[in-house]
């Protein structure tokens, strides 16, 4: 057995006692099922008895329900980025965004992975739940060669490969919208519960939103994700020191008190700090001149 | 020293008891996807899958799971694309009493949904969603990407 699996052995021991330790049972769903007239007291009886009610979390989030909490959290953030419509850019950023995807720990989500450039000088970028991603032309500045801005991409697949945006839904809200979702499973919804439910889904976008605007992730999931970008740029043959290369540009255009970035993420030095140990040293800018052709000619409209 | 043996056993019997847990039946969970003749986006391609299709689980490597379909057909798919819930794509009455619990099930459709998805737009009508489809129609296949790493000169380390 080789270390590797070792560690993912003992990894597996780890979930598996969380798995055991955390399936908190209550009774929940069928009482505000009941409570609202919705099933009958045999119903819930038989839902008690078949499978209780367990205390939801983001994992209890379908691939499907993802989808749709990424398309609504995608046309919110399109309503204050308008889109860039360079069809040259964006088929080069889905071309490469879509390949570093395949290397990711979770290629495939219910509709795949997007890419879609928006026409902001902000060094910003939103990966939305499921892999709808979207990148300001002002962090693509950022990047010089297609190994940089495969670190950048990569860093966004990361956000979505670890369900990032769906950890910023507030979990009370989760809770009820997915215990109305499981209490309804022998039914069809009715028009007053679609209602409801739409409300809990609108305060879910408005969680996910409010994260990725204005609060940002934990300080410990943005390094996670440059990590994440830096094992995928390595799977495909990027060089991993890109990603360090990528950051000290940043660096140099980062404004602290600046709008995007500045005010979601980690500063570059920080980020630098932790990623430099598995990243190695900056990269060579002109080490793949077998890219520089493609990658200049996409970014010309920009 | 003992006690590192003791922890390699324990480990070789716990991964021993997830290889067994994944072995059995499981669901795809995306809208659709493609077996392959080997554990690489660059193989093959031997049969589409569906959404809710129940697939028997033949072996396992790096994350690639080997299938079989209901009509035979086999090929490896990624563990991304697959649940061990049993995926119920029109729930009815009578999946409640069939016994599997909720966290057995996956209903598919139910939820946020394409209808949930039609009152949020309605509740909010100066939403424009037509960047969001159009951005879905981007979409690159697997030989596209191979041939996007081949043009650049990229290499992966493991050959692939
Ligand atoms: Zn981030």
């Amino acid at each position: 057995m080789t270390r590797h699996e070792f560690g993912r052995g003992v990894l597996c021991a780890l979930a598996l006692s969380a798995l055991i330790g955390c399936g908190t049972v209550t009774k929940i769903g069928t009482q505000i099922g009941q409570g609202s007239g919705v099933i009958t007291e045999q119903q819930a009886t038989s839902i008690n008895k078949t499978g209780a009610a367990l205390e939801k979390t983001f994992a209890d989030i379908t691939p499907e329900q993802e989808y749709y909490i990424g398309r609504a959290v995608a046309a919110t953030i399109l309503e204050t980025y308008p889109p860039l419509d360079d069809p040259a850019a964006n088929d080069y950023l889905n071309e490469l965004g879509q390949t570093l995807a395949m290397a990711s720990d979770r290629p495939e989500t219910f509709g795949g992975y997007h890419f879609l450039l928006l026409d902001s000088d902000q060094i910003n970028a939103f990966a939305a739940p499921g892999g709808l991603i979207l990148v300001c032309k002002g962090l693509v500045s950022c990047c010089r060669n297609e190994d940089e801005l495969a670190a950048v991409l990569a860093h966004e697949i990361g956000h979505v490969q670890d369900k990032d945006g769906l950890k910023a839904i507030k979990k009370s809200r989760l809770t009820s919208a997915l215990t109305t979702i499981g209490v309804e499973a022998g039914r069809n919804l009715g028009s007053a519960k679609v209602k409801d439910l739409t409300e809990q889904f609108a305060g879910g976008i408005q969680d996910i939103i409010h994260t990725l605007v204005t609060s940002g992730y934990a300080r410990g999931q943005e390094y996670q994700a440059d990590a994440v970008s830096v094992e995928i740029l390595g799977r495909v043959g990027y060089h991993t020191g890109a990603m360090v290369s990528m950051l000290e540009e940043m660096n140099r255009r980062w404004d602290p008190h600046g709008p995007g970035f500045a005010r979601t993420h980690p500063s570059p030095r920080d980020r630098i700090e932790h990623v430099a140990p598995v990243a190695g040293p900056a990269a060579d800018r002109q080490s793949r001149p077998a890219t520089r052709d493609r990658f200049a000619a996409a970014m010309s409209g920009i | 020293m003992a006690r590192i043996r003791i922890c390699v056993v324990a480990a070789v019997l716990l991964a021993a008891t997830v290889a067994l847990a994944v072995a059995g039946v499981m669901s795809i969970q995306v809208r659709t996807g493609k077996l392959r003749t080997r554990p690489s986006f660059l193989g093959q391609v031997t049969a589409s899958v569906g959404y809710g299709d129940r697939v028997t689980v033949l072996d396992e490597k790096s994350g690639w799971i080997q299938v079989r379909t209901g009509n035979g057909q086999t090929g490896w798919i990624h563990n991304s694309a697959l649940t061990e819930k049993k995926v119920v794509l029109n729930a009815g009455q009578g999946d409640v009493a069939t016994g599997a619990s909720g966290s057995e099930l996956a209903l598919a459709g139910k939820g946020f949904n394409d209808e949930v998805e039609a009152e949020f737009r309605s509740e909010n009508p100066d939403l424009d969603y037509t960047w969001v489809d159009r951005m879905e129609t981007f979409r690159l296949t697997p030989e596209q990407a191979r041939r996007f790493l081949a043009t650049g000169k990229i290499a992966s380390p493991g050959g692939e």
